[in-house]
């Protein structure tokens, strides 16, 4: 019903591989970000099993599953996120445009892969200031304003806020909040975009227009998206990963994935019989 | 791949902050550590028998103890626990137990601006209760001081240990038919009482090395004080006086002096963070 | 709820007060009125501390009023009492003490709360809370005889050859003054500075620092940019917990300080604060007006504190509603 599903369906890629135990394998040059091999532990535990995957440029890829299959691990680790816990250990490749991130500079990774979190998070700034923050601290020699207004546009947000610019960013409310970090993490040109349940703790208006927004920042940036809400990955995404108990289960297009899903479990989960 | 110069720059910055960040934990810790070592090192040579057992020798002789004046703080600190402890325990009790959040909010306020008070200032307020209409300086007025100071730490604390036992205890006991003061008495203090405990003797810890409200009140005295109507030596105005005396001798003993408090004071404070941190049984609330 | 069985006596001065002696008689109600009165002597002290302060000082409020605090004499023998130079050597000293403090404790702060280990942290901690507990009397002590000969032999004569040109570093240099009482001052209040700030900022979310990672910043920028303006306020807070203590410190102070009531721009001169006057003067002031001037620089002090103290807890409290949760 969505414009983005039949667009998905029409659009000239060559899906990933549904054999088995279902892996990907598509033509690297359409691949932004590739994982292989990627084992993740927190601590002595395991989380993670050999996780391979690509991310198509330009598409959205939606990572579902039940709680605690490991998809927010797994975002979290193309951005490198999760060495800010002390216990975590990755083994495996990560490539971004075919260099592995965990062998370059992380502050240079986070620029060019952003992400958006949860719970929106602005600082406790203005609005513009919150978007402005990452072109700062990168030194950006663009004109702010015009740099701002233009994140501002992209995240939809912009008609909403343009008077109130230097207002604190915590008068908004929670959907324009998280429209506003979707800005500031726009700001800086990111080549990806993860988001981690971006909508979890909206309501459903807000809901609607970030899903709305999504679909259409896939021109600017790849989008790599975690939801628990198979509705809402049915609706945006181009590709679907399933994962339980930190495994991918099966990788496919789409609407594919939603109407005839190769693995049992991939079916029991979407038609609800668990999760 | 290209590191460019700002970005390193970047890095260089952040990684001298965070390491400067280290240093100033360190130099403030640290100066702990040359407190104790100063202490033990003048402290140490100048501790003897004498120290514990003599009294003051007469101006300009060397030599003599300090011993009036650890009875004296003895006495002062048992005064002040006399005062201070129930005052602070039965409202604690009042305040977690019975009153209303109106005459709750009155009377924390109230312990806290207490105990925000200079103890300079209670000097100056014990001088005018306790020493002018009796126009005379005594152990009493001492005790009264540093009592006054022990109350909001111990009213605080209790408090908030008191509020922390579960309410399953106090249902528990309601249940079994008994009254408010009988589960106070036999359930919920017990249940609190490491808590309590931490806080009477953090208290006693504090007040033990006040100076300043004693130089109105408890004066000081060079020989044994009798009874507790007599102005009493106390430590921390021993080493106070000894230390801006000219004397070399009254300088050792003053050293002497601070390392017995000090050890004093810091072994109440360990002792004290042990019991809370033995203690499962009540979450802080 | 505790059940009594009474008899209900059916004449006599007894009869129809059955409910007040019931309930004096259930050990409750008793319970009740004991704790009341305990908790109501805190209030009653507190307010015969503000009473005493301020009828104790009648003479001088009426003889000088507010000249009292625009005047610098201070001459017994003339009785003419001026409480400049105290509040000049307070503010002075205070001052001295939070611009070497502030900054060493707020990176002290930093560094527990998101540098150091948990483990690291929490042992620091225990010691930071050690050294908040040393009397004052100690650290003057170890002021008279180690700082000031300290000061006296390197740290000012080094001040006086860098920075000599400054009306701050100008002038003869004993060890003693408002410099050394700054520096003393400073030792006592950082641990005030680090536990609450430490606090503070161990409250910020998570996903603020991340957020700002997540940006590209490095560790230094998220934390300085992003999660320290976010505990601001608290720290503020305890900024001006630390002075309210400065202000108040007696013992350390008045054995370095010099006891002069003097006015000078010179950080090495000697001077005098308010808490340091009053516990050198009051047993030997001689005459109603002395001591009274005393007990009225003693309500000065009082409001001075409890106006920042006011100030601090809501500054904290402020911070705890904003995001954090602080057990301030």
């Amino acid at each position: 019903m969505h414009a983005s599903v039949r667009q998905a369906v029409s659009v000239n890629i060559t899906p990933p591989a549904t054999t088995g135990a279902s892996r990907e394998t598509a033509a690297p040059a359409d691949m932004r970000m590739t994982i292989s091999k990627v084992n993740f532990w927190y601590g002595p535990k395991q989380t993670l099993f050999d996780i391979n995957l690509g991310i198509a440029s330009s598409k959205v890829t939606a990572l579902i599953g039940p709680s605690g299959c490991g998809k927010s691990t797994l975002l979290r680790t193309l951005d490198r996120m999760h060495e800010t816990v002390r216990n975590a250990r990755l083994a495996g490749e990560i490539l971004l445009d075919g260099k592995n991130i965990l062998a370059q500079d992380v502050t240079q990774l986070r620029r060019r892969v952003g992400m958006v979190f949860q719970r929106p998070n602005p600082f406790p700034k203005s609005i513009f200031e919150n978007v402005a923050y990452g072109l700062r601290i990168n030194g950006s020699k663009l004109p702010m304003p015009e740099a701002v207004e233009k994140s501002l546009r992209h995240a939809a947000l912009w008609d909403e806020v343009k008077d109130h610019l230097h207002k604190s960013a915590y008068e908004l409310s929670g959907g324009q909040q998280q429209r506003l970090c979707i800005a500031r993490a726009l700001a800086v040109e990111p080549e990806v975009l993860l988001l981690d349940e971006p909508c979890s703790a909206l309501d459903p208006i807000s809901t609607a227009k970030i899903e709305e927004l999504l679909v259409q920042l896939k021109d600017l940036c790849t989008i790599v998206t975690v939801t628990h809400n198979m509705q809402q990955a049915a609706r945006i995404s181009d590709f679907t990963a399933f994962l339980l108990n930190g495994q991918i289960i099966e990788f496919s297009p789409t609407p594919q994935l939603f109407t005839k899903p190769t693995d049992p479990r991939t079916e029991a989960y979407i038609t609800g019989r668990f999760g | 791949m290209t590191v460019n110069a700002q970005l390193r720059w970047r890095k260089f910055v952040s990684n001298f902050m965070l390491t400067m960040t280290g240093v100033c934990a360190l130099i403030s810790v640290s100066v702990l550590f040359f407190i104790l070592g100063y202490l033990v090192y003048h402290g140490g040579a100048a501790i003897n028998w004498d120290f514990f057992t003599k009294l003051p020798a007469p101006v300009g002789e060397n030599g003599g103890g300090m011993a009036n004046a650890i009875v004296g703080s003895a006495k002062l600190l048992l005064l002040a626990t006399c005062f201070g402890v129930p005052i602070g325990f039965f409202g604690a009790i009042y305040l977690a137990e019975f009153s209303s959040s109106k005459i709750a909010f009155v009377v924390r306020y109230a312990a806290d601006l207490l105990n925000g008070v200079p103890s300079i200032v209670i000097g100056i307020f014990a001088y005018s209760l306790a020493v002018q209409p009796f126009k005379h300086f005594s152990t009493y007025a001492g005790g009264f001081a540093l009592g006054v100071m022990m109350i909001p730490i111990t009213l605080r604390s209790t408090e908030e240990f008191l509020l922390g036992v579960p309410r399953s205890l106090r249902e528990g006991a309601m249940a079994l038919g008994a009254s408010k003061w009988k589960t106070i008495a036999t359930v919920i203090v017990p249940a609190a009482y490491r808590g309590i405990l931490t806080a009477i003797l953090l208290a006693f810890a504090r007040v033990a090395g006040e100076t300043a409200p004693l130089l109105f009140t408890a004066l000081g005295n060079r020989f044994w004080s009798n009874g507790w109507n007599e102005p009493t030596a106390s430590l921390p105005v021993m080493i106070y006086n000894y230390a801006l005396s000219p004397f070399d001798d009254w300088h050792r003993q003053a050293w002497a002096a601070g390392l017995v408090l000090l050890a004093l004071i810091l072994i109440i404070n360990i002792v004290a963070r042990a019991i809370l941190s033995r203690g499962v049984s009540v979450p802080r609330a | 709820m505790a059940t009594t069985t009474t008899t209900v006596p059916s004449e006599g001065p007894l009869a129809g007060s059955r409910s007040f002696f019931d309930r004096l008689r259930d050990g409750d109600e008793i319970a009740r009125l004991i704790t009341f009165l305990f908790a109501a002597s805190v209030v009653l002290i507190t307010l015969l501390i503000v009473y005493e302060l301020w009828q104790g000082s009648v003479l001088p409020r009426h003889k000088f009023g507010f000249a009292f605090f625009r005047t610098s004499v201070w001459d017994p023998n003339f009785e003419q009492f001026g409480a400049l130079p105290f509040i000049f050597g307070t503010l002075v000293t205070s001052a001295v003490a939070l611009f070497i403090a502030v900054p060493l404790g707020i990176g002290a702060a930093i560094f527990l709360a998101e540098l150091a280990t948990a483990r690291l942290s929490d042992a620091l901690e225990f010691f930071i809370d050690l050294l908040a507990a040393v009397p004052s009397v100690i650290y003057g002590l170890l002021g008279i005889f180690i700082v000031v000969p300290v000061m006296r032999d390197v740290i000012q004569p080094a001040l006086k050859n860098t920075l000599g040109f400054i009306p701050l570093f100008k002038g003869p240099a004993f060890g003693i003054g408002f410099l050394t009482a700054g520096v003393v001052l400073a030792i006592m209040v950082i641990p005030y500075i680090i536990s609450v700030s430490r606090e503070i900022l161990l409250s910020v979310p998570r996903d603020q620092r991340e957020a700002a990672l997540a940006l590209g910043s490095t560790r230094w920028e998220s934390t300085w940019k992003v999660v320290v303006p976010f505990a601001r306020t608290g720290i503020m807070g305890s900024i001006f917990l630390a002075l309210a203590r400065a202000l108040g410190e007696t013992m350390a102070v008045t054995m370095v300080i010099g006891n002069t009531p003097a006015i000078a721009a010179s950080l090495f001169s000697p001077g005098d604060s308010i808490a340091s006057v009053i516990a050198n003067q009051f047993t030997e002031a001689t005459g109603e007006l002395y001591t009274q001037s005393l007990i009225e620089l003693g309500l000065v002090l009082f409001l001075l504190t409890f106006i920042l103290n006011g100030l601090a807890r809501l500054l904290i409290v402020l911070t705890s509603q904003r995001g954090g949760t602080v057990h301030a």
